[in-house]
């Protein structure tokens, strides 16, 4: 059988820990995003042509970044998970060849 | 207690000079294992260290191993060499049988210098008809040295022989370098007796082994069988030993690790002894230790039960002696303090009973360091690492990492938490998440009342880019943000105005209150040394210059930012120019007073500051002058500073006799040297004078690091999310969220390179220094010496 293992065990450690920073964060940025933030104004990608007829474009243009940052969440939390079980092959391979 | 007896008269001197041979003995063993690929795992438990027959125990058979070892290895040493001669034997037979044996085609190839197969020289059809008799000399050669050989032999025996050269088919070491070579066979058919003298000659020059080489064919082939079986029963023999050389490095392996340690604990506990001092009798041992009071009992106790142990008849026992030299500093410490404590010691250890700084720097030094880290985000991030260091600081693998770096993250992690935690704080304060403002509470300007009082039209919009919130205007501005700096400005384009004057600000205040802070310290040195005339004499002049100058600074701050409001911000006066014109006791025109009667006020700060230098130079050398001056006539019979005893105190069955006396001899010592001591106080006074007052000055701009710092923090973080984090957000509908990914990891990585460790480091080693140098030569003295009870640490094992 294929190994599955492969990577180390210290770059499981790694890629659980940004996993699990870029999840929490993302998901946060992401609501703000959704929350028409004020503050996040200078990240949302809009063009001159945006600011014409009122803000409803500048708002759709702030739900699609969310969802953005939603869809990078979800692919982190596939990675973490990828990590973990990394993580669990690589303890239980220690048991084993001792 | 014996300095001056040399290393070499001292009484357990044999002793050590046995542990240290048999550390010979197990280094020795080392190597042969190392050599062997064996590793040597630590020791796991902890022997205690052996008496004196388990010592010679351990002796004997450490050296009984090693003995055995070297034979070992001598043997099979010499088991190698012969095989390794009988194969080249049977080498040298097996291709000169081709040279012999087989006729070989007419039109030999032409001769090259290379080392190739050859066939003989001469044609073997004219070779039967010479019927000579030819002699052999067979044997290998150095393949660099192959043709000089060749050159001299034709030169020598002038073509009265003929030589084959062929290589060897496998290589083999030399015994000599032991590097594996390709040896050249070399077969010479000769003819004549002076000519195979002349061969052997020049082969031995050329350190070629020679093998006989048997003329007939059926002698050769029986040769070779001999030497084949030979071969092989070497082989066996070889393999026997290599099994017994295991068995042996097993037994090693086993044995070595508890041996060093205990070796290692009992040439300690020799070494210490070596520092005593017999008695009269020689039969006890005298020792003079430092001994913190509060553990006094213990030491009796643990005397006690060490009389008991051994079984000896006589008690030891422990007694209190005066001394002049000054003890060293024993500053107890738990996990939690340990750190802070090192990082004051690594200034300089307290003087013996000072005003230990460690306990304020567990809240002043994050603070400080947050001041210049603020940020939510880094500081969360900081917080969870240490947390994660503390919840596990008990698992083995964390603990006994060999890397240096990790293991300084590992000790500071109470540091590194406190620091992360007041990070947050400061963070808060800021309003700044991953340089982002965070809106906790509503903003408190408003852009719809501005832009409904200033009417702005679409016009106007777009040929300003950039317009002006005034607070004047009614509703604009609602008040102060409640916690932190208002949201709004970072998306203000004059952020960076309105923060550095704040953080400017800041920096002086804080810097003050700190230096304040370390001057105030000074009073519980001077109380507890009983130097009341240091309190008076010192601190209260350094106290009123601080005060009346600097304090007095911060005061103009606070009432300037109290007392002005918006509606005077176009005519607020300017407290710099304020400050200078207090120096120069001159006053500017356009510069409105703060109050009323400034210039009075100020006028007396700066008298009283300039009149407390002079008392801060000659003040407290005077006084002492005059103490001295009064009971001079009184000198001979108080003798210094009251720490001596006189000889009578300590005579007690043979206790330190040569101690008493020397610390008598040295007392008489200080008296003399009195009246050259004002020059030296004076001096240092006038140092201590001069470093204080420039120093305020100075230290009061080095404080502003603090702003500069925790500007370059800010920054660094908006340029890493607005040329990083950016470009991920992209107008592409799902796609964006697939390409953000990447962008995040690098984000990630970024911040934790350069804002986290660089920027981390660099604020903790300015945190550090203006701990160090300014807080600290306040106020410290650090000229102690640590106590360095005798332990058996395991960092003392290689």
């Amino acid at each position: 059988m294929v190994s599955l293992l492969c990577c180390g065990p210290k770059m499981a450690a790694c890629g659980l820990v940004l996993s699990a920073w870029g999840v929490i964060m993302l998901v946060l940025l992401g609501i703000f995003f959704n929350v028409h933030s004020a503050v996040l104004i200078e990240d949302v990608p809009f063009t001159e042509e945006d600011f014409k007829d009122g803000p409803e474009k500048i708002y759709h243009l702030y739900e699609q970044v969310s969802y953005n940052c939603f869809i990078a969440a979800g692919l982190y939390a596939l990675l973490g998970g990828f990590s973990l079980c990394q993580g669990r092959l690589h303890r239980r391979k220690e048991y084993l060849v001792r | 207690l014996n300095p001056n007896i040399s290393a070499f008269q001292r009484r357990f001197v044999g002793e050590v000079r046995r542990c240290e041979e048999m550390e010979k003995t197990f280094t020795f063993l080392q190597q042969e294992l190392r050599d062997a690929g064996r590793v040597l795992a630590p020791c796991r438990d902890k022997p205690e260290a052996p008496l004196a027959r388990e010592a010679l125990r351990i002796q004997e058979q450490s050296e009984q191993l090693a003995q055995e070892l070297r034979e070992v290895s001598r043997n099979r040493a010499s088991l190698r060499g012969r095989l390794r001669d009988l194969r080249q034997y049977l080498h040298v037979l097996r291709e000169g049988q081709h040279f012999t044996s087989l006729p070989a085609p007419l039109g030999s190839p032409p001769r090259s210098r290379a080392l190739s197969e050859r066939d003989p020289l001469l044609d073997p059809s004219l070779h039967q008809h010479l019927d000579r008799k030819i002699n052999f000399v067979a044997g290998v050669v150095h393949p660099w040295r192959v043709s000089a050989f060749e050159r001299l032999l034709w030169r020598a025996c002038r073509g009265y022989l003929v030589a084959s050269f062929v290589e060897m088919p496998e290589p083999m070491e030399d015994p000599a370098t032991g590097e594996s070579i390709t040896w050249v066979i070399f077969l010479i058919s000769y003819w004549g007796e002076q000519i195979g003298q002349k061969i052997r000659k020049i082969s031995d020059c050329f350190h070629c082994r020679v093998y006989p080489y048997p003329e007939s064919e059926a002698s050769r082939v029986e040769t070779m069988n001999g030497l084949q079986t030979q071969i092989q029963d070497l082989s066996v023999v070889l393999e026997e030993t290599e099994e017994y050389l295991a068995q042996v490095l097993d037994k090693v392996v086993l044995a070595l690790p508890t041996w060093r340690v205990q070796v290692q604990k009992m040439k300690a506990i020799y070494l210490v002894l070596n520092q005593c001092s017999f008695d009269v009798t020689e039969k006890c041992l005298i020792a003079e230790v430092w001994c913190p009071v509060r553990d006094l009992t213990q030491v009796q106790e643990a005397l006690r039960q060490g009389s008991y142990k051994s079984g000896s008849s006589v008690e030891c026992f422990v007694q209190r002696i005066p001394t002049s030299e000054s003890p060293p500093t024993l500053i107890r410490t738990n996990k939690f303090t340990a750190g802070f404590q090192s990082i004051v010691d690594a200034y300089g250890v307290a003087s013996y009973q000072e005003v230990n700084p460690a306990p304020y720097a567990i809240i002043t030094f994050p603070f400080i360091f947050a001041i210049m880290f603020g940020d939510v985000g880094h500081g969360l991030l900081m917080f969870l690492f240490a947390l994660w260091m503390v919840l596990y600081e008990n698992s083995p693998s964390l603990k006994q990492a060999s890397n240096e770096i990790w293991l300084t993250f590992f000790e500071g992690r109470y540091l590194i938490l406190l620091m992360g935690a007041f990070s947050i704080y400061t963070g808060f304060i800021y309003n700044e998440c991953f340089s982002k403002a965070t809106v906790i509470f509503p903003s408190a300007w408003s852009v719809a009342a501005m832009a409904n009082h200033s009417s702005w039209s679409s016009a106007y919009l777009a040929t300003h880019p950039s317009l002006t919130l005034d607070p004047n205007v009614t509703g604009v501005f609602q008040g102060p943000y409640p916690f932190g700096i208002d949201p709004i400005w970072s998306l203000a384009t004059n952020h960076l105005n309105f923060l550095n004057s704040f953080k400017m600000k800041m920096s002086v205040v804080l810097g003050i209150v700190h230096m304040g802070f370390g001057v105030l310290l000074g009073i519980f040195n001077h109380v507890h040394f009983n130097q009341w005339h240091r309190l008076v004499l010192e601190l209260l002049p350094e106290m009123i210059f601080l005060l009346a100058l600097f304090g007095y600074l911060v005061f103009l701050i606070f009432y300037k930012w109290i007392k002005f409001s918006v509606a005077d911000s176009l005519v607020a006066p300017s407290i710099l120019i304020h400050f200078i014109d207090m120096f120069l006791f001159t006053s500017s025109a356009d510069n409105l007073p703060l109050y009323q009667g400034q210039v009075p006020v100020q006028m007396v700060l700066v008298v009283l500051a300039l009149a407390s230098v002079p008392v801060l130079l000659l003040g407290t050398p005077l006084y002492l002058w005059c103490r001295r001056r009064a009971p001079r006539t009184n000198h001979p019979t108080s003798v210094a500073t009251g720490e001596q005893e006189p000889l009578l105190e300590g005579q007690e069955a043979g206790n330190s006799v040569n101690a008493t006396k020397e610390d008598v001899e040295s007392g008489r010592h200080s008296a003399d040297t009195e009246h050259l001591d004002m020059a030296e106080i004076l001096m240092h006074q006038a140092i201590h004078t001069i470093e204080y007052c420039l120093g305020c000055v100075s230290n009061t701009a080095s404080y502003l690091r603090l702003w500069a710092l925790s500007l370059a923090h800010a920054q660094l973080s908006e340029v890493l999310w607005t040329m990083v984090m950016r470009n991920g957000f992209v107008r592409l509908r799902y796609v964006g969220g697939v390409l953000l990914v990447p962008v995040f990891a690098a984000f990630a990585v970024l911040t934790v390179a350069i804002l986290l460790v660089m920027e981390g480091l660099s604020a903790f080693l300015h945190a550090l220094r203006l701990h160090w140098v300014e807080f600290q030569n306040k106020f410290y003295v650090g000229a102690g010496y640590k106590l360095c009870p005798f332990t058996f640490t395991p960092d003392a094992w290689d």
